[in-house]
């Protein structure tokens, strides 16, 4: 897409303009430079332990040695759960809030603050919430499955959020014209509104999947520390997020194994995102160019 | 504007003081034998506790172009969205009085707004064709409504395309997205999608408006050549466009913040020998 703000690229004033143009400069480079430092810090630390055998074995004598694959493993499947759980309920109520309540209604009013609410509670919160209802009360134990519930609540608000948010910003032409049309609500929704509304309910799913993986409060508490490899849902499991801060905190020495860990962890966010951004344009041009 | 008529005040019908005032409704008689598609009788439309229209009755004829004319804001579009139920989509949107499709009650709330809308398509403003392709846009209102076989299917998409003159243009890239159609094609893509499910009339609300003049050209062409196989409603600010193509006028006016119908006639007769002065005023360009 042309971006129109290049067209007065060239008529800078000469003192105010570079002033500003300098400030925003900085703070962008600031920003990036944090990121940067972060990154080299991680890779200084953390990349001389990094290695295929890190990647692919057990952790040995907590952590110090040995790798992390079936933390890693415990990581996707808890984020899985959360995912699958959460994102159909997401895109549900964010169907309900855009399509069928009407703006600034007592609906929508009450929903929304709901889950403003909610999403501004600590995860601590919610891991206590989850180790209460998931844990004790379903008896679901220490365990992958009440580990991927609780964070399908902790990212519920995000996913609806930005859901609605995706769907609002389809112009209504195209739901008048679908109506006008005689087609019915859930055609629309299905052929046009969420095709089009595609990229934006993949961000926020990413965003989502983003907060899942980094959570480590809401994961102590029901998912559990146990490293071995998970067996199946029910057992427990530790998420990439728990074994930095137990290798931090708990084990004497264990800090390469910290910052190699956390390498991966941003690792698999850059590829998660780098999928949605692929994903999102392949579903995009799959819908408009088939016949 | 106003100084020009004030200055040679016109002898109102009522003989009231000011320049203006809505009496009776005007009628003229009907051409040929015209046979009633749409009769509307004393549909008042409110948005909340505000009423929009206020008691309008008309009859739409069959086969003929109507044009509703008038001022912005004087409830045109809300009429016409009062004959396929887009009302309906309004929320706080009320619709009194009784609107006839072919003699049948459409205002009814056990309708099926679906059949409906097959029946009465509606053009739109702005250009709206889904971010599908050419096909898909033709072909999911066909499927929506049980058209499934693909010869049929073919068919109608071919006809509806070769009936708005964009046959030749698109045959080639029916696969290729619609909205990279340049305006004008856009719309006529609007107006062969919703010829597909073969409809007896078609609202249209400004068709031309937002269209470069050359592309505004080619629908109007479009839109008089649709004259005899359906009945067309046509609300336009174009007055010399509602003048080359319509058979009948409506011209409304604003009294007491709600539209009202001022005068209904042949367009000719409308244009050239109005009988209330609001209209004279509106079609010389004195008045709105």
């Amino acid at each position: 897409m042309p971006e129109p703000a290049n067209l007065i690229d060239r008529e800078i004033h000469p003192v105010r303009d570079r002033v500003l143009l300098g400030a925003v400069w900085a703070a962008a480079m600031l920003v990036a430079g944090a990121f940067v430092w972060l990154l080299a810090d991680l890779l200084w630390h953390g990349a001389g332990r990094l290695d295929w055998s890190f990647l692919s074995t057990a952790p040995r004598n907590s952590g110090r040695a040995g790798g992390i694959w079936p933390i890693v493993v415990s990581t996707v499947l808890i984020v899985a759960v959360a995912i699958v759980v959460a994102a159909p309920l997401g895109l549900a109520t964010a169907v309900l809030l855009s399509e069928f309540t009407r703006r600034g209604g007592t609906t929508e009013r009450a929903i929304g603050l709901s889950l403003d609410v909610l999403a501004g509670v600590p995860s601590i919160v919610f891991g206590l919430f989850g180790n209460a209802f998931f844990s004790v009360w379903l008896g679901l134990g220490f365990s992958i499955l009440s580990g991927g519930l609780t964070l399908a609540c902790m990212v519920l608000p995000i996913l609806i959020r930005t859901a609605e948010t995706g769907l609002r910003m389809v112009p209504d032409d195209w739901r008048l014209g679908a109506a006008a049309l005689g087609l019915s609500r859930t055609t629309a929704l299905h052929q046009i509104l969420i095709p089009v509304a595609t990229p934006v309910l993949l961000a926020g799913l990413m965003l989502g999947i983003g907060r899942a993986m980094a959570e480590t409060a809401a994961l102590v508490f029901t998912s559990g520390y146990v490293d071995r490899m998970p067996s199946s849902l029910f057992d427990s499991g530790r998420a990439i997020s728990v074994h930095i801060y137990d290798l931090t905190m708990n084990v004497a020495g264990g800090d390469r194994s910290a910052y190699a860990s956390a390498l991966v962890l941003i690792a698999l966010l850059v590829l998660v995102n780098g999928a949605a951004i692929w994903l999102s344009d392949r579903t995009l041009q799959r819908k408009i160019a088939t016949r | 504007m106003m100084s020009a008529v004030d200055d040679k005040p016109t002898p109102s019908r009522e003989g009231a003081s000011s320049a203006f005032t809505l009496g009776p409704l005007v009628a003229g008689p009907p051409c040929c034998t015209p046979q009633t598609h749409i009769s509307i009788k004393s549909v008042t439309l409110s948005y909340g506790r505000i009423p929009a229209i206020r008691d309008v009755s008309l009859d739409i004829y069959k086969g003929c172009i109507t044009a509703l004319i008038g001022p912005s804001g004087c409830g045109k579009t809300s009429l016409l969205s009062c004959l396929n139920r887009l009302t309906d989509l309004i929320p706080g949107c009320h619709v009194e009085g009784r609107i006839a499709i072919d003699g049948q009650d459409i205002t009814t709330p056990d309708l099926d707004v679906q059949r409906l809308r097959r029946r009465v398509g509606m053009i739109f403003q702005k250009p709206s064709p889904f971010p599908l392709s050419i096909w898909r846009n033709l072909e999911m209102p066909l499927r929506e409504h049980g058209v499934t076989r693909r010869d049929e299917l073919e068919f109608r998409i071919e006809k509806a395309l070769a009936d708005v003159g964009l046959w030749a243009e698109v045959k080639d890239r029916l696969g290729s997205a619609a909205l990279t159609l340049s305006g004008g094609q856009q719309q006529r893509l609007c107006i062969a999608r919703a010829l597909t499910l073969e409809p007896s009339t078609l609202l249209m609300d400004e068709p031309c408006s937002a269209l470069d003049p050359l592309s505004s050209a080619v629908v109007e062409d479009l839109i008089q050549s649709l004259k005899g196989q359906y009945t067309v409603v046509i609300v336009t600010h174009n007055l010399a466009q509602a003048r080359r193509i319509a058979n009948y006028a409506a011209f409304f006016w604003v009294k007491e913040r709600a539209g009202t119908l001022v005068e209904f006639d042949q367009c000719r007769t409308l244009f050239d020998q109005p009988r209330h002065e609001l209209t004279a005023a509106y079609v010389k360009g004195l008045q709105g």
